[in-house]
């Protein structure tokens, strides 16, 4: 007997088949920027290159100032940003009134997750640099970085918050506890690992991110570590650029070496990211 | 004896909707109510009124009186906190709070500052064996309440309101998940509880209804049909939408 497919049947496999190639059309590309950097970045890594300080115009020795900078700047945007991002989040989902005003609220946080980075960085050199006059520093980088972050976080944790089930906050307030003490005995607990996961990975852009660093902390050349929060700094995404695009005669494997640890930095925050999801998922409880 | 009074009690959401609509009647101490008719009557909406759940869901409009005790608890300075300590609920799904099984029965009494360890234990202990499951988890105290089953969860839900000490027991088709045999164990503890407590039932079926009340009141679409004994209401009912309801005429 023939198996003859009918021509719905066909265009179901076709259909399968073209969504199959669809993917993996998308994962190659992601794949081959993770080797092709690893490949010719991974000789410039070495103990020097991690815990050095450039030398011969940053054509030679480490990247140790652009590695701490990026380290203190991702921290001061998790100083700024977490709480404050985890605060309006608890607020639009438990206490904002569904009315006109959280509705403009929550427009404001989705449209200030489009504006482009370069936008936020001028609007930093503004207000924190020239207004504020905090100068270039890591002060005044991290709130800019805060700023473009904010609505990553706000959004996913309110996310997070809206998936805990309903049945859990009426339970706990017929039990006579009251909506502060419902929100941090059960709804917080639950909703954790969701908000920490957007929380990394609001940092994780903002740690990549060049554009707002641009004029408000990065340093072109400075080869020391920060010792205030006023210091400017060198930082990973914005040393890349300056490496590959106004150093002549820059060695490749030194910009690929850069790349290849500003990849390992954020992809490792990602993994983090995955695994407390992950965790959490075989840990839920409803 | 009255536990509470309900006097012209009227409900509207902001939506509009009327759930209830200008009710009266007296629930006695120490006996079951039961509150049945068909789906939307209203049902849920009365129990919810008893511990001021609705406030949590959008009323525009309550009028009239609901006393407990003389108390009038539809008064907005009333402190409802207080109030959901004296009137526990049970609910239909039993939803556990994702914490231990000790945690779940002393979370009423922790977020009211209870802190005596002592104190804690010795109601998990009570409360756990007044709600009959004391047995069947004192091993596992510490393990999370999700790995119980639907009926233990049920149980362990109606332990957790023990807890409380409450004057006013509400249940809300408490065995709609569970099966006949369970149903039947939630179903004698009630009989065991009223001694203590004052219970509102709303059953899930006419023929639990027939067999746990001791007063009936039967509502149709936000309207208060009729109240009566539980014998009379469920063999010689004396409105023809009751009798009609209760032969499964509808609903």
């Amino acid at each position: 007997m023939t198996m003859k497919l009918s021509a719905r049947q066909y265009k179901q496999r076709l259909g399968f088949s073209l969504l199959t190639l669809m993917t993996f059309l998308t994962v190659i590309p992601i794949i081959g920027v993770i080797i092709y950097i690893i490949y010719l970045g991974l000789p410039a890594i070495n103990l020097e290159f991690l815990t050095g300080f450039p030398r011969e115009g940053m054509r030679e020795g480490g990247i140790l100032p652009a590695i701490i900078g990026t380290f203190y700047l991702t921290l001061g945007t998790a100083t700024f940003a977490v709480p404050l991002g985890i605060g309006s989040a608890i607020y639009l989902s438990e206490y904002a009134p569904d009315n006109k005003a959280t509705q403009l609220i929550r427009i404001a946080i989705i449209n200030l997750a489009g504006i482009p980075s370069v936008v936020y960085g001028l609007f930093g050199l503004g207000l924190f640099v020239l207004f504020l006059g905090f100068g270039t520093s890591i002060l005044a980088g991290s709130l800019t970085l805060s700023i473009m972050t904010l609505p990553v976080i706000i959004s996913t944790t309110e996310e997070a918050l809206r998936a805990v089930p309903q049945s859990f906050r009426t339970v706990s307030m017929s039990l006579g506890a009251t909506k502060l003490q419902t929100i941090k005995k059960i709804v917080l607990p639950q909703a954790l690992p969701g908000i920490l996961t957007g929380v990394i990975l609001g940092l994780e852009r903002a740690a990549g991110e060049t554009a707002p660093i641009l004029f408000t902390v990065a340093a072109f050349f400075l080869p020391r570590l920060p010792n205030s929060p006023l210091d400017a700094t060198m930082a990973l995404p914005y040393h890349l650029y300056v490496i590959s695009t106004q150093v002549p005669g820059m060695p490749i494997k030194i910009q690929y070496g850069t790349a290849l640890v500003l990849l390992v930095f954020v992809l490792g925050m990602n993994l983090v990211a995955t695994a407390i999801r992950s965790r959490a998922r075989a840990r839920r409880q409803w | 004896m009255n536990k509470i009074s309900i006097h012209n009690l009227s409900l509207t959401y902001s939506d509009g909707a009327q759930p209830l609509r200008d009710i009266s009647f007296d629930i006695p101490a120490n006996q079951i109510s039961v509150i049945f008719g068909p789906a939307g009557g209203g049902k849920s909406s009365l129990l919810r009124t008893l511990n001021r759940l609705n406030d949590l869901t959008d009323i525009q409009d309550q009028e009239g009186s609901v006393l407990l005790d003389g108390r009038d608890l539809l008064d907005p300075s009333l402190d409802v906190i207080q109030l959901r300590r004296q009137v526990g609920m049970v609910f239909a799904r039993p939803v556990v709070l994702p914490l231990s099984i000790k945690k779940n029965v002393t979370y009423g009494l922790e977020v009211a500052g209870e802190t005596n360890k002592d104190l804690l234990s010795e109601t998990v202990e009570s409360s756990l064996k007044k709600a009959a499951i004391w047995d069947e988890v004192k091993a596992r105290l510490d393990d999370p309440a999700i790995a119980l089953s639907g009926g233990q969860q049920q149980r362990l839900c109606l332990a957790r309101v023990l807890a409380l000490e409450p004057e006013v027991i509400l249940l809300d088709e408490p065995t709609s998940g569970l099966d006949p045999i369970s149903t039947g164990k939630v179903e004698e503890s009630l009989q065991d509880l009223k001694r203590e407590y004052t219970i509102v039932l709303v059953p899930h079926s006419v023929q639990q209804a027939a067999r746990t009340a001791d007063q009936a009141i039967f509502l149709l679409q936000g309207e208060l049909i009729e109240v009566n004994s539980g014998e009379l209401m469920f063999t010689n009912p004396q409105d023809p939408r009751t009798q009609d309801y209760i032969q499964g005429r509808f609903g």
